[in-house]
């Protein structure tokens, strides 16, 4: 039977199965190059970067770069005593190259990072070394200041070797390789981004959370309405959506600030004294209602578009079958709604947890989210391999949840429209 | 004590849905226990809104239901006990078979066991041992159906609904359900309310039917009855085919009557609507009763010129010009064979006048 079937053959005497193959070989080549415009703005404007946040995050090679004979010459030393005459001389060498094309400023913050102190001692070596004498530098440069006699410096300046590090990953949850090279926790009362991470992930949670509880009787109502209702009530979803994020962001500040409309009201309402207004403003709160509101049609879109298709008549056969109203929703209706409750919760989540402009202006101290610290380092610090390697553990984490949606719900029923 | 002649009362019940106008209008309807009825109607003519009240999803503006003679106006859907199987089946796509005829159970705290006995007991009523796992859309139409019938049924309910449960399978599919349908029927006895805007399945499968236009019963009779004894003209055209003359009465005894035609020609007619000389009338004739070379004992004989002939298989339908009525249909049955039957040609024509009903004008 089957030799019959491989033999079938086109009126050209061609095999079937080739002819097939060089047809659709062509139909192939025209759906790729559609979609490669796509392809190819997505590799230059997505996938690249990321590439080069990793790369950033992890690169270490402009100490590397500055200081080669040093590095080299620290290749044998243990670390445990003073470096011998021999590495002096290389780190001589080398600084003076950076001091001549004026370059030493910048290692000097980058030793900094590494410990403190180093900067001060760095820049008076700068000026000292215009009247070295040749020979016996190692003698030479601890006259200069007491610190270059430590051992501890030193060491510092051996970490700083590798071409590529990690610790800024390290830093990013508080914690650092100390000089004997184990990794730990930083003192307690200088932790901040363990805080910042779990406030991003509370807030992103409870902003879900309220979006879901607001947006759940909005999507219903929506997709119940008549049509006549319902338009009018989409437009009123979608019409900040049309409005620009800052300027909704700017009227959130209007009205939550404490002489705001918001408190004018309770005011004027006497629920609260006039010299206790509530602050509402530059904290978790203001972070709160404004996300909450902001990312609102992001839920009730997925949410919307599923409730649509679920039959009225489901719900009839519910009730005629026995089931209380209650039961009848409980069981049926909100069940069906899962796919769409899954879409929007992942969406805002995501969206959430990302979010910058919101908190970076209703936020205040305690309202601000990881992504502010992230664009704190990429404008002001200009540190930009740890505002990476924050930006990629955000990526990473954004990943694991989509990981663990797909296998708590999975992923293919999701239902965005 | 419960009534069995009116198990089902709709008593003066009037709907509107904006304030203006009346979807049901006066509807006064008996449903015996046991009872297998069916509501016809075109659409918009108020038999779903009755449905719909019955089962406690509209309630009516005017009027009271009652159910073994309970007003049930103010008891929720859900207390009524009423089966109902929907357009679309209605079935819950995220529950198994089983589940969808659990989940009636369920909700009544039945014990488990008794959940499994009904299932089995209900799935079996409609042929479908052996599905209590699958998903309803790993189902066919004919199947789901079935599932709803089966769910509809499996909590014992006093009544059953069904509002156009057929009208998405095909013909053949469609045919056979309505047979199994009246035979669950027939089997258990439960009263079963039926709507649809198809007149063969009315006829097939009904007791009685109730025929809805514009809101209001048009006749409520057994289909027999129905068919051969319209009592209007909308229920003469609306069930099966019909031929029609409209005329004048111009002469009147007790059981016949004279009407004259438009084109001035007089037949004879059985006066059903007609109550005195000079009423206008339209004149209702079964395109069966009227035959070919009439006997000589028939009252009405005319020529009619062969306009058209169609082959239906079984018979053959011939369109006739007859008396200024150029859409007279007649049927004629295959093993006759003719040869006389064709276009242009002359043929005599004649039915009694008992057949042909002068109703009501339009």
């Amino acid at each position: 039977m089957s030799s019959e079937t491989q033999k079938i053959l086109t009126t050209d005497g061609i095999p079937l199965e080739v002819s097939l193959k060089k047809t659709e070989k062509k139909n192939k080549i025209k759906a790729f190059l559609l979609v490669c415009p796509l392809l190819f703005f997505l590799l230059l404007a997505y996938i690249s970067p990321i590439v080069g946040m990793l790369f950033t995050s992890v690169d270490d090679r402009m100490v590397t770069n500055m200081l080669p004979k040093t590095f080299k010459a620290m290749e044998d030393w243990d670390g445990k005593d003073l470096p011998s005459e021999k590495i002096f001389e290389a780190f001589y060498k080398d600084y003076k190259i950076l001091v001549d094309e004026n370059r030493h400023g910048k290692l000097a913050t980058q030793m900094n990072y590494e410990k403190n102190g180093f900067k001060s001692i760095l820049k008076k070596l700068a000026r000292k070394q215009k009247k070295f004498e040749e020979g016996n530098y190692k003698e030479q440069i601890m006259s200069v200041h007491k610190r270059w006699g430590q051992v501890d410096y030193w060491r510092a300046i051996k970490r700083r070797a590798p071409s590529y590090s990690y610790i800024k990953y390290l830093k990013g949850v508080d914690m650092y390789q100390n000089e004997e090279g184990s990794i730990v926790q930083v003192p307690e009362d200088r932790r901040i981004y363990k805080i910042l991470w779990l406030r991003t992930l509370e807030i992103a949670f409870f902003v879900t959370l309220f979006c879901f509880l607001m947006a759940y009787p909005i999507a219903h109502l929506l997709a119940t309405l008549p049509m006549k209702y319902s338009n009018l009530l989409m437009i009123c979803v979608l019409l900040p959506f049309w409005t620009s994020l800052l300027v909704r962001t700017a009227s959130w500040m209007i009205l939550l600030q404490q002489q705001g409309l918001v408190n004018d009201f309770l005011v004027w309402i006497g629920i609260v004294a006039d010299d206790h207004r509530p602050v509402m403003m530059y904290n978790k709160i203001g972070t709160y209602i404004a996300m909450t509101q902001i990312l609102l049609p992001f839920m009730v879109l997925p949410l919307y578009s599923v409730m649509k298709t679920i039959s009225p008549s489901l719900m009839r056969a519910g009730k005629s079958l026995g089931g209380t109203p209650f039961v009848a929703f409980w069981k049926i209706y909100f069940p069906l709604t899962i796919p769409g409750i899954g879409a929007g919760c992942l969406l805002v989540f995501i969206l959430a947890i990302g979010y910058y402009i919101t908190p970076e202006l209703v936020g205040g101290a305690s309202g601000t989210l990881i992504s502010n610290q992230i664009a704190y380092h990429m404008k002001h610090t200009l540190d930009w391999s740890f505002a990476s390697a924050m930006g990629l553990m955000l990526l990473t984490g954004v990943l694991a949840i989509y990981w663990v949606y797909n296998k708590l719900v999975g992923i293919d029923n999701i239902k965005l429209g | 004590m419960s009534n069995k002649q009116q198990f089902v009362r709709f008593d003066k019940v009037d709907k509107s849905y904006d304030g203006k106008i009346l979807v049901v209008k006066d509807l006064n309807l008996d449903i015996a226990e046991g009872e297998f009825i069916t509501m016809l109607g075109p659409s918009g003519s108020g038999k779903t809104t009755c449905l719909m009240m019955l089962a406690g999803f509209e309630t009516p503006t005017n009027g009271e239901i009652f159910l073994d003679s309970n007003p049930i106006s103010n008891i929720p859907p859900h207390k009524r006990g009423i089966g109902m199987v929907f357009q679309n089946y209605a079935l819950f796509p995220h529950m198994t078979v089983y589940e969808n005829l659990a989940f009636p159970l369920k909700v009544r705290k039945v014990s488990k066991e008794e959940i499994n006995k009904k299932v089995d007991k209900a799935l079996s009523m409609v042929s479908l041992s052996g599905f209590e796992k699958r998903m309803p859309n790993q189902l066919s139409g004919g199947q789901q159906q079935r599932v709803a019938v089966a769910r509809a049924l499996v909590f014992d309910p006093q009544v059953v609904l069904m509002d156009e449960p057929l009208g998405a399978l095909d013909k053949n599919l469609r045919e056979s359900m309505q047979y199994e349908i009246k035979h669950i029927h027939e089997s258990i006895g439960v009263t079963v309310v039926y709507v649809t805007h198809d007149q063969g399945e009315a006829l097939t499968m009904s007791n009685r039917i109730a025929v809805f236009n514009d809101g209001k019963v048009q006749q409520l009779s057994s289909p027999d009855k129905l068919y051969e004894e319209p009592v209007n003209s909308f229920v003469a055209e609306f069930i099966g085919e019909n031929n029609t003359f409209s005329g004048e009465v111009a002469d009147m005894s007790k059981e016949k009557c004279k009407v004259k035609l438009n084109s001035g020609i007089e037949i004879i007619a059985n006066p059903i609507k007609v109550k005195s000389k000079g009423d206008k009338t339209i004149v209702s004739l079964r395109p069966e009763r009227a035959i070919i070379d009439p006997e000589n004992q028939m009252d009405n004989k005319h020529k009619g010129k062969i306009e058209e002939v169609i082959y239906h298989g079984d018979h053959t339908r011939v369109r006739l010009d007859l008396l200024g009525n150029k859409e007279f249909i007649l049927k004629v049955p295959n093993s006759s064979a003719r040869m006389d039957i064709k276009v242009g040609n002359e043929i005599n024509i004649g039915w009694n006048s008992h057949d042909a009903r002068a109703l009501d004008p339009k």
